[in-house]
C-alpha cells in the first residue's frame, strides 16, 4: 500500500518546497514517488494543497479522499478543510496560527479558528497542534516553518525516512546561504516531534 | 541518461530534447509553462532556439516556417492559446509538414486557471490530425518522442494534450542529457507543396481523409492503446489521460473487468478497440472535458452493429463538467462493478472560510486601480478587464474589474461598450504581457474608428500570473540574451496616441492626477502604470499601525490588501507580507499607519 502526506496550507506558505523535499527524500531512499502540486491562480492567497505518494501502487499523483497516512495543515481552516483526505486512523499536524482571508475583515463570515481545532480534537486521534509563530521565533521568521514541520514528523515518526536523509536532501535543495538555518529549523522541528509521540505514548 | 525527480511539464521538455528537437516556442499559460523554461534552461551552447513568442499564433506560424526547412518544432500553450494559434494550425494541417511539429495544448479540466473546459482532443478531430494523451509524467516523456515520430512519418503537425494534473505532477523519469538537435536539411523552395490555394487544399483534403483511417490501423498496435482483464469479462472500462490513472488505482491488477487506455484519442485506433471490446456486454467511459472516447465508442457501435450499452457522460453515470477526482472516479467504477462500497457521511464540520485569490500584499496593481477609482468617484465609467493577475482587480473592495472575455478583449470590448453610449467613461486594463500578445491591434482599432477610450497598461514588466516570463517589452529573451525592449509608450505614440502618461501607480495624487485628466479628453488615450511586480523585487519598507488608529476599518474596506487585518478594535499589519508599498497609509484619515526605512520615494 501506497503511504501518502497531504500538504496544505494557504499561497505562500511554503507548502511546495516542504512537499518537494518529501519526494526527494523518498526518491534517495529508493523509493517510488509521485506527486502533485497546486500551481497558478489560487497560488495568489487561495488554499493550495500537495499530495505527496509514496509506494508501488499509487498510479495517479493525486490522494483519493479517506486515503492519506498523514495531513500536515499550515493553516487550521485548511487542516479541516482538507480533513476528509485523512484516513480513519491517520495522523496529522496543524499550525494553530490562522491566518484570516481579507474577506474575512471585511465581510465577517465568522471564521473561528478555535472551533476549527477543537473539532479537530474530537475527530483527529493522533492529532499535533503546533504555534509556528513560537516555534519559529528563534529562528527569526515564520518562512522556515515548512522544514520545522517536517522535522516534526520526522521525530515523531510519521515520516518513514532517515533523518540524515532528509538533513541531506535540505542540503541539496535550499540555497547555501539558508542551508545552515533551515537544518536548525528542521533539528528543532525534530526534537519537538520526539517530544509530542513520548507524550502521546505515554497517555 | 540521468534520473531525476521531475514535473510532467519537465518531462516534456526533456522528451522534446531526446527527440532532437530545433526550433521551440510558445505563449505562457497554465499549465503548460514550465515546458519553454525547462527547455531553456537545459539548452546547453544554445543549441536549440527557444523563445516566448509574441502569441500563440505567432508560435504556430514560426514552427511552420522552421519546420518547411526539415526543422523539428515543438509549439507550447494552454488549450486557449489553440484557439489564437488555430489559424495558423489548421491550414498547417492541410499543407503538412517537412520536419516534425508537435504542439502541446494543456487542457485545464476544472477549470483551475482556465476560462473554458475546451478539449483539445475534439479540436484534433475537427483540424484531422493525431492527437496523444498521456496518462502520466513518465509517459508523457517517451510520448512527445512518440509524436515527433508519427508527426514526421505522416507529414502532419501533431496534438499533444496533457492536463494539469500530469503537468503539474511529478515523478521520477530517466532521461537522455546528452540528446543533441537533428541535423536541418534546409529549405527546398516547392510553392506547389507550400503555397496553400483552393486546390491544393481541395486535393489535400482527400489525402487527409484517406490516410487518417491509416493512422488509426498504425495506432491500433501503439504501445500507449492497452488493454488488460480477462477475455470472458463481459464488463469493460474506457479511459483516457488522467481518468486512466484513476482507473487503473481503483482496478489495480483485478482481472473480472477489463480496463482499457486510449493514448490516441484521434485518428482512432479502431482495430485495436473492436478486438479488445470483442464479447463485451457494457462499457464504462471515464474521461473528463467532453464525452470524447464515448461518442466514438458510440459510432463504433452503430457502425459495427454491436450490442454494446455505453455508459458516461450522455447517460448521467459521469459528471458533464468539472475534474474527475480519484474518488469520484472510484465511485463511478465501483458502482459499475457492483462492488459494495463504504462511502462514509461526513460528519458535521465547521465551515472553513472561503478564499478567493487575491492580489499580492503591496501589488501595484492594486495601487492603479485604485487611483483610477478615486479619480472617477461620481463619474460614469466601465472597467474593462482583462487577463493576468489583475483580473483579480474584480475583487471586493476594488471591484474594478465590469469585464474579463479573453486575451486582448479588454481594449476591443471598452470601445464596444462606448458606442452604445458616449456618454460613460470607458476604461481597459491590460497587462504589458499582454499588450503585446494581443492588444495593440485594439488601439489600432480604436484610433482608426475614433471611439473614445483610456487604455490603463499595468507595466509590472513581467508576465506575472503563469510565473513570471519575459516578453518584448524586458529586454531579455528566452536565449538568455540582453535585447531591445519594446517600448509601450513607444508603441502607442508611434499608433497616433497623442496623450501618453507614465506614472508610477504608487504614487497616488500624481496617478489620479494622470487619469483625471486624460478622463476630460476625447479620442485615444493612454496610461502605462508602471511598478515591478513585488514578486519581483525586494520590499523597500514596512508599514506598522500606531495607537492613533481608531478601527474606522477605512484601510480594509478601501484597499483590500492581505497584509492588513482586524485585530481587537485596531487594524494590524503582518509584517512578513507587508512590501512598504504605502497605499493603506495614503487612505488613513488619522495618519495612523506609518512606513519606516523608505527613502527612496
Ligand atoms: S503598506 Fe499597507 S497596503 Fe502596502 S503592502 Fe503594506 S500593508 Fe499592504
Ligand atoms: S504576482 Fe505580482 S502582479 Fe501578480 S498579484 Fe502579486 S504583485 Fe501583483
Amino acid at each position: 500500500m501506497s503511504y501518502n502526506i497531504l500538504l496544505c496550507g494557504v499561497g505562500g506558505q511554503g507548502t511546495v518546497l516542504a512537499s518537494k523535499l518529501l519526494a526527494a527524500a523518498a526518491q534517495a531512499s529508493g523509493l517510488s514517488v509521485h506527486s502533485a502540486e497546486t500551481i497558478g491562480m489560487a497560488q495568489r492567497g487561495g488554499p493550495v494543497t500537495s499530495h505527496v505518494r509514496i509506494g508501488d501502487d499509487a498510479y495517479s499523483p493525486l490522494i483519493p479522499k479517506g486515503t492519506a497516512d498523514l495531513i500536515i495543515a499550515f493553516e487550521p481552516g485548511e487542516a479541516v478543510r482538507n480533513l476528509p483526505y485523512l484516513k480513519q486512523d491517520g495522523a496529522l499536524i496543524v499550525n494553530s496560527v490562522a491566518l484570516m482571508p481579507v474577506t474575512e475583515s471585511l465581510h465577517p463570515s465568522g471564521y473561528d479558528p478555535g472551533k476549527m481545532l477543537n473539532y479537530l480534537k474530537s475527530a483527529v486521534k493522533t492529532l499535533a497542534v503546533v504555534d509556528a509563530n513560537a516555534l519559529c521565533a528563534p529562528l527569526g521568521s515564520v518562512k522556515f516553518f515548512n522544514v520545522m514541520v517536517l522535522g516534526f514528523a520526522t521525530g515523531a515518526g510519521m515520516v518513514k525516512f532517515d533523518r540524515e536523509v532528509l538533513l541531506s536532501t535540505i542540503e541539496a535543495s535550499v540555497k547555501p546561504a539558508f542551508v545552515e538555518i533551515n537544518k536548525k529549523a528542521f533539528l528543532a522541528g525534530a526534537a519537538e516531534g520526539e517530544t509530542f509521540i513520548k507524550e502521546q505514548r505515554g497517555l | 541518461m540521468k534520473k531525476e525527480y521531475v514535473m510532467g511539464n519537465q518531462a516534456i521538455a526533456l522528451g522534446a530534447i531526446a527527440a532532437g528537437v530545433n526550433v521551440v516556442c510558445g505563449y505562457p499559460g497554465t499549465p503548460s509553462s514550465e515546458i519553454i523554461e525547462t527547455i531553456a534552461k537545459h539548452n546547453r551552447e544554445k543549441a536549440i532556439h527557444v523563445e516566448w513568442s509574441i502569441n500563440e499564433k505567432a508560435a504556430m506560424e514560426l514552427a511552420a516556417g522552421a519546420s518547411y526547412a526539415g526543422a523539428r518544432a515543438l509549439v507550447t500553450m494552454k488549450m486557449m492559446g489553440l484557439n489564437v494559434a488555430s489559424d495558423a494550425l489548421m491550414s498547417l494541417a492541410y499543407v503538412g509538414v517537412e520536419g516534425g511539429v508537435v504542439v502541446v495544448s494543456a487542457d485545464d479540466p476544472g477549470p483551475i486557471s482556465s476560462q473554458t473546459e475546451q478539449d483539445t482532443r475534439l479540436f484534433a478531430k475537427y483540424c484531422r490530425i493525431p492527437v496523444f494523451d498521456p496518462s502520466s509524467v513518465e509517459e508523457a516523456y517517451t510520448m512527445i518522442q512518440d509524436a515527433f515520430a508519427y508527426s514526421e512519418k505522416y507529414h502532419t503537425p501533431v496534438l499533444f494534450r496533457p492536463t494539469t494534473r500530469v503537468d503539474h505532477a511529478y515523478a521520477g523519469i530517466t532521461y537522455d542529457d546528452r540528446a543533441q538537435p537533428k541535423a536541418i536539411p534546409g529549405f527546398v523552395k516547392d510553392s506547389g507543396r507550400f503555397v496553400i490555394f483552393p486546390r491544393l487544399s481541395r486535393m489535400n483534403h482527400e489525402m487527409i481523409e484517406k490516410r487518417n483511417p491509416q493512422i488509426g490501423e498504425d495506432f491500433s498496435s501503439y504501445w500507449g492503446n492497452t488493454l488488460q482483464g480477462r477475455k470472458d469479462s463481459r464488463k469493460a472500462v474506457v479511459a483516457g489521460g488522467v481518468s486512466y490513472a484513476y482507473a487503473k488505482e481503483y482496478i489495480q491488477d483485478r482481472e473480472d473487468v477489463r480496463l482499457i487506455r486510449v493514448a490516441t484519442p484521434h485518428p482512432l485506433p479502431e482495430s485495436f478497440l473492436l478486438n479488445a471490446l470483442e464479447g463485451v456486454e457494457d462499457i464504462l467511459v471515464v474521461e473528463e472535458l467532453f464525452p470524447y472516447l464515448e461518442e466514438e465508442l458510440l459510432m463504433l457501435c452503430g457502425k459495427h452493429h454491436k450490442n454494446w450499452n455505453i455508459y458516461g457522460k450522455h447517460t448521467g453515470h459521469s459528471p458533464l463538467a468539472g475534474e474527475i477526482t480519484a474518488e469520484q472516479a472510484a465511485l463511478q467504477i465501483g458502482s459499475f462493478l457492483g462492488d459494495t462500497l463504504t462511502q462514509e457521511a461526513p460528519g458535521a464540520m465547521p465551515q472553513p472560510p472561503a478564499r478567493p485569490p487575491v492580489l499580492c500584499a503591496g501589488c501595484p496593481h492594486r495601487a492603479g486601480f485604485y487611483a483610477v477609482k478615486q479619480a472617477m468617484k461620481g463619474r460614469k465609467a466601465n472597467f474593462s478587464g482583462d487577463i493576468g493577475c489583475y483580473t483579480l482587480g474584480n475583487a471586493k473592495p476594488l471591484d474594478m474589474v465590469d469585464t474579463c472575455l479573453c486575451m486582448g478583449a479588454g481594449i476591443t470590448m471598452a470601445q464596444g461598450l462606448h458606442w452604445t453610449d458616449p456618454e460613460t467613461v470607458n476604461f481597459a486594463f491590460v497587462g504589458d504581457s499582454t499588450f503585446f500578445a494581443s492588444g495593440m491591434t485594439g488601439v489600432a482599432n480604436a484610433i482608426y474608428n475614433e471611439a473614445d477610450l483610456i487604455v490603463c497598461i499595468l507595466d509590472n514588466s513581467t508576465t506575472a500570473m503563469t510565473g513570471h516570463q519575459p516578453h518584448p517589452g524586458t529586454g531579455v529573451n528566452m536565449m538568455g540574451d540582453v535585447v531591445g525592449a519594446i517600448s509601450i509608450e513607444n508603441v502607442l505614440r508611434g499608433m497616433g496616441v497623442t496623450t501618453v502618461i507614465t506614472v508610477d501607480p504608487l504614487d497616488q495624487s500624481a496617478a489620479i492626477a494622470a487619469v483625471k485628466e486624460c478622463a476630460d479628453m476625447r479620442g485615444v488615450k493612454a496610461i502605462i502604470f508602471k511598478s515591478p511586480c513585488i514578486a519581483l523585487s525586494k520590499p523597500v519598507a514596512k508599514a506598522r499601525v500606531n495607537e492613533a488608529c481608531i478601527g474606522c476599518k477605512k484601510c480594509i474596506r478601501e484597499v483590500g490588501c492581505p497584509a492588513v487585518t482586524f485585530a481587537g478594535n485596531r487594524a494590524v499589519i503582518d509584517e512578513s507580507l507587508c512590501t512598504g508599498c504605502s497605499l493603506c497609509a495614503s487612505v488613513c484619515p488619522v495618519k495612523a499607519i506609518q512606513v519606516s526605512g523608505k527613502e527612496a520615494r
